[in-house]
C-alpha cells in the first residue's frame, strides 16, 4: 500500500516509461496515458445524464419525484398506447359488427379477429360456469360438444348467448320441465322409477333389468313425450333434451335421473346482452361454433 | 507501443490523458501488400455485389442469392434455405468461425487481424483514398501542419466527401441483405423504403466513417477485446512478424555498418532507416518486439525487404518467425518451425470435423415437417353419439421451393376418424412454397371402440407428388 504521504514516480528500467508512483506488494503502476479523447466521452456522458436529469424523471424526492421537463411518465405513456390499440381495434370490430355471421366465418382475417375476442370474451364472462375449456359441468353445459338443447348453428348459439336462459329478458328461453314428484306431484315414485329406467335404456346406459320397460314406455308415452317426442329425441323450440344420446347434462346415474324426474331442472343462463356489445356476442357465438360441436 | 518515451523530469507531472498521436503511415509496395489489396478487393467485392446476385425461388420469394427475410424468419444463401429450426447450422457456423480464428492464431498469430478484420480492411481503404486526394505521409504531415488555405480546404473536403460516400454506400450493402435488392434500391431512392431501412443505413454510415476515418488504429489499441485474448491462443511456435534481432543488430548507419563488417567487425543488418516504422499503420516499431499494437499486417515487413534489396542484403530481415528462432540462431542453432503440433493439428480436427458436421446435417435435412399439439383443455370430449372426440392443431412445413400437395393420414387408434376442419374428406392439403400451414384436426373414437385412457398414436403426411413424408407422434385421451 501507499505508505508514504506522496508516492514517489520513478522511471522504470525494463521499459524506460515513468510509473504513476503506485505501488502495491512491489508491483509498481506504470503511466500509460490514456487517450484524452476517452476523457472526452466520459465528459459527454456526464453531460448528457444531466440533460437527461432534466427532460426525465429522475430525482426521488420526500413524497414526490423531479417530473421533468415534459412531465413524461411511463403510466401516461402506457394509457396512450393502449388508446391507440383501442381504437385500431374498434375500426377492425366495425367491420365485424356490419357483416353477417356467415360471411365473418367465410373471411379468414375477419374469423381470426372473431375468434380473438371471443376466446377473451369467454375467458372472462362463461368460463366461471362453463369451464376455461368450455367443457361445463354438471348442469352448465359442454360446449365442446356436439349436443344442443336451443340448436348449434351460429345463429342458435348467438340467440341463446344474447337472451339467456330463464334470464330477465323478454325474449328468454324458458323450459318448463315439471316436477314430476314432490311439487307438482305427477307421477308416483315407482313410476317415477320406471320411467327412468326406461329412458336409461334408450341411450344405451346400464338399467335394471328388475323393472319393466314395457311400462315404462307406456309412461314415457304419457307423461314425457310431448315435450321430448315420441321417439324421445328431444325438442329444440322448447330445449328438451335428446334422451337417446350419450350426453346427460344432469347426469346419468339413475339417481341422478331419478332427481331430475322428481324436482324438475330450472338453470339460468343470464342474458349477455344486457351486459356485453352486440360485436362482442357475435364474436362469442363464432367462437363457440368454432369449439368443434357447432351445426 | 510507439509512444514517446522522452524521460519526463517528473513521473507525477506526467498527463495520465494524452492528445492522438496521428498515424500516417506511408505507401509501401510488396509482396504482402498486394496481398493485402487482393483481400480488399475480393472481400469488400463480396460484401457490396453479393447482393445483386440473383437466384431463382419460384413466384413467391425474392429472386436472392443471399437473403435474410426477418418478415419469414428465412435465411436464404444460393441452394441453401435456412428456417429457424436450423439454428444449429448458425450454431455450427459460430463455432466453425471461432476455431478457424483459434488455427490462424495458432499457426501465424493475429493474421486475422492484419488481413481480413473489418476495420483493416475498411481502414485500408480509407488511407488509400486519403493518399489519392493528399498525397504520401509526408505531404499529409506538411498539410497537418499548414494555414488553412484554399487547397488545403478542397482537399480536406474531397477527402471526406470520398470517405462519406464510401461509407455511406457500405451502409447501404448491408441493408439490401435484408430485402430485395433491386426493389429496395428504388423504394430507398424514391423514400418508400421503411424507416429502418434509412435508420440503418444512417448509424452505419457513421460508423464506417468514424471507425475506418477517423479511430483507426484506436479502435485495434484501445477498443478491441481480442489483442488481449489472442495471448492466450498462441504459443512459443506461433509465427508472428519478427524482427531478427540476431541479424539486425547492433544497427547503425549503412555506411557506418559496412565499413564496421569491412574491418571484420559485428555489425548488423539493420540500418536504422526507420521505414518498417513510417509504413506502420499502428505506428509500431517492430524492433522492440512484439507487441500489443502491432496487428501483423506484415507492410513492415515488404518495408523492410525493398531497404534490404536495394543494399543488397539478404532480405526477410523482418518476417513472420519467432522470438525463439532468434534466440536459437543467436546461440549458432538451427531455428525451428512447428506448424505441425498437438494445437495445430487439435484445432485442424475440429474445424474440419464441425464442417463435415454441418455439410451431413445440411444434406440429410427434411424438406418435409409435421408437428402435432394436442388440445390442453379439454383433452377429450364426448359427443352425443357415444364417441370421443379428441382435438389437435397440426402445423405442415413445406421447405421447398414449390407448393405441395399432402395427405394426412392417422395410425395407431382403431376405428379412427380424422376430420380436419375446412378440408373435405380426404382432400389433398395444399401448401405454398417455403410455408407452413397450421390446420386443426379432430379424431374421433367411435363408440364403444374403449380406447387407452392415454393411447399413442401417430399423424403422418405424404407428398401426393414425391411420396415424401413425415410423421409427429401424439396421444389419443380418452376418459
Ligand atoms: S509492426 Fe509491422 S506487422 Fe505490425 S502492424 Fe506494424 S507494419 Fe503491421
Ligand atoms: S526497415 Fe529494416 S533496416 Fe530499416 S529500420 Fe526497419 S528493420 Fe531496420
Amino acid at each position: 500500500m501507499l505508505d508514504a504521504a506522496k508516492p514517489v514516480a520513478r522511471i522504470d528500467e525494463a521499459t524506460g516509461r515513468h510509473t504513476t508512483g503506485h505501488e502495491w506488494d512491489g508491483i509498481e503502476e506504470l503511466n500509460n496515458p490514456l487517450p484524452r479523447w476517452w476523457l472526452y466521452i466520459l465528459y459527454a456522458t456526464i453531460v448528457w445524464s444531466i440533460g437527461y436529469w432534466i427532460v426525465y424523471p429522475a430525482w426521488p424526492l420526500v413524497s414526490d419525484y423531479t417530473r421533468g421537463v415534459f412531465g413524461f411518465s411511463q403510466r401516461a405513456a402506457i394509457i396512450e398506447e393502449m388508446q391507440t390499440v383501442r381504437s385500431q381495434r374498434d375500426a377492425q370490430a366495425q367491420g365485424l359488427a356490419k357483416a353477417s355471421l356467415e360471411e365473418v366465418r367465410n373471411n379468414p382475417d375477419m374469423l381470426k379477429l372473431a375468434l380473438a375476442i371471443g376466446k377473451a370474451a369467454f375467458g372472462d364472462n362463461c368460463a366461471s360456469c362453463h369451464g376455461a375449456g368450455a367443457t361445463g359441468q354438471i348442469g352448465y353445459p359442454n360446449l365442446q360438444d356436439d349436443d344442443w338443447l336451443w340448436g348449434g348453428t351460429l345463429a342458435d348459439i348467438e340467440r341463446t348467448i344474447r337472451y339467456g336462459v330463464r334470464s330477465s329478458h323478454s325474449e328468454t328461453r324458458l323450459s318448463e320441465m315439471p316436477a314430476f314428484g314432490g311439487r307438482d306431484g305427477l307421477l308416483k315414485r315407482t313410476e317415477i322409477e320406471t320411467v327412468a329406467n326406461y329412458v336409461l335404456s334408450l341411450s344405451g346406459k346400464a338399467f335394471d333389468p328388475k323393472l319393466d320397460l314395457a311400462d315404462g314406455a307406456k309412461i314415457y308415452a304419457q307423461s314425457c313425450a310431448s315435450c321430448h317426442g315420441e321417439k324421445a329425441k328431444g325438442n329444440r323450440e322448447v330445449g328438451a333434451p335428446d334422451l337417446t344420446d350419450a350426453i346427460w347434462l344432469y347426469g346419468s346415474k339413475p339417481e341422478q335421473v331419478i332427481a331430475t324426474i322428481v324436482g324438475g331442472r330450472k338453470s339460468v343462463m343470464p342474458a349477455w346482452e344486457e351486459r356485453l356489445d352486440a360485436t362482442t356476442i357475435r364474436s362469442l357465438a363464432l367462437y363457440i361454433h368454432s369449439l368443434g360441436g357447432g351445426k | 507501443m510507439s509512444s514517446s518515451q522522452a524521460t519526463p523530469t517528473s513521473g507525477l507531472d506526467a498527463p495520465l490523458y494524452e492528445a492522438r498521436k496521428k498515424v500516417q503511415p506511408a505507401a509501401v509496395q510488396g509482396r504482402l501488400r498486394s496481398i493485402k489489396w487482393i483481400v480488399l478487393v475480393v472481400t469488400l467485392g463480396v460484401y457490396y455485389l453479393l447482393p445483386f446476385v440473383r437466384w431463382d425461388r419460384g413466384p413467391h420469394e425474392p429472386s436472392q442469392a443471399v437473403l435474410v427475410e426477418l418478415a419469414k424468419s428465412r435465411f436464404y444463401f444460393f441452394f441453401i434455405e435456412l428456417w429457424p429450426q436450423d439454428i444449429y447450422v448458425f450454431a455450427g457456423l459460430l463455432i466453425l468461425a471461432a476455431f478457424t480464428l483459434f488455427l490462424m492464431n495458432a499457426v501465424a498469430g493475429r493474421v486475422w487481424c492484419g488481413y481480413l478484420c473489418p476495420q483493416t480492411v475498411w481502414t485500408d481503404l480509407f488511407l488509400a483514398v486519403e493518399r489519392l486526394i493528399e498525397g504520401d505521409r509526408r505531404d499529409r504531415i506538411k498539410l497537418d501542419a499548414a494555414p488553412w488555405s484554399a487547397e488545403k480546404v478542397v482537399r480536406r473536403a474531397t477527402k471526406h466527401v470520398l470517405w462519406l460516400a464510401i461509407a455511406w454506400w457500405t451502409g447501404g450493402a448491408w441493408v439490401l441483405y435484408f430485402a430485395d435488392a433491386p426493389t429496395l434500391i428504388l423504394d430507398l431512392a424514391t423514400f418508400q423504403a421503411p424507416l429502418a431501412a434509412y435508420a440503418s443505413i444512417g448509424v452505419l454510415t457513421f460508423t464506417t466513417y468514424a471507425l475506418a476515418g477517423w479511430m483507426r488504429e484506436q479502435v485495434c489499441t484501445f477498443m478491441c477485446p481480442w489483442p488481449r485474448i489472442q495471448g492466450a491462443l498462441t504459443d512459443k511456435h506461433s509465427l508472428a512478424v519478427t524482427y531478427r534481432y540476431d541479424r539486425g543488430e547492433p544497427r547503425g548507419s549503412a555506411k557506418k555498418n559496412s565499413a564496421l563488417r569491412a574491418a571484420g567487425e559485428l555489425a548488423g543488418d539493420c540500418v536504422d532507416c526507420n521505414q518498417c516504422v513510417v509504413v506502420c499503420p499502428t505506428g509500431v516499431d517492430i524492433r522492440e518486439g512484439l507487441q500489443l499494437g502491432c496487428i501483423q499486417c506484415g507492410l513492415c515487413i515488404d518495408a523492410c525487404d525493398n531497404v534490404m534489396s536495394k543494399l543488397r542484403r539478404p532480405t526477410a530481415l523482418i518476417g513472420y518467425d519467432t522470438d525463439e528462432n532468434c534466440q536459437r540462431r543467436s546461440e549458432g542453432l538451427a531455428p525451428q518451425y512447428r506448424i505441425v503440433r498437438a494445437r495445430t493439428i487439435l484445432y485442424g480436427l475440429l474445424v474440419l470435423g464441425v464442417g463435415l458436421g454441418i455439410l451431413a446435417a445440411l444434406s440429410m435435412r427434411s424438406f418435409t415437417g409435421l408437428s402435432a399439439l394436442h388440445d390442453r383443455n379439454p383433452l377429450h370430449v364426448q359427443l352425443s353419439d357415444g364417441s370421443i372426440r379428441n382435438g389437435y392443431t397440426l402445423r405442415i412445413l413445406n421447405k421447398r421451393s414449390y407448393a405441395r400437395r399432402f395427405r394426412i393420414s392417422v395410425e395407431g387408434l382403431s376405428g379412427a376418424r380424422l376430420e380436419i376442419v375446412g378440408v373435405t374428406d380426404g382432400d389433398a392439403i395444399p401448401v405454398e412454397s417455403d410455408d407452413t400451414k397450421e390446420l386443426r384436426a379432430l379424431l374421433f373414437s367411435p363408440r364403444g371402440a374403449r380406447p387407452e385412457k392415454s393411447q399413442p398414436i401417430l399423424f403422418r403426411i405424404v407428398d401426393v407428388a414425391s411420396g415424401e413424408s413425415a410423421s409427429a407422434h401424439d396421444f389419443f385421451r380418452a376418459p
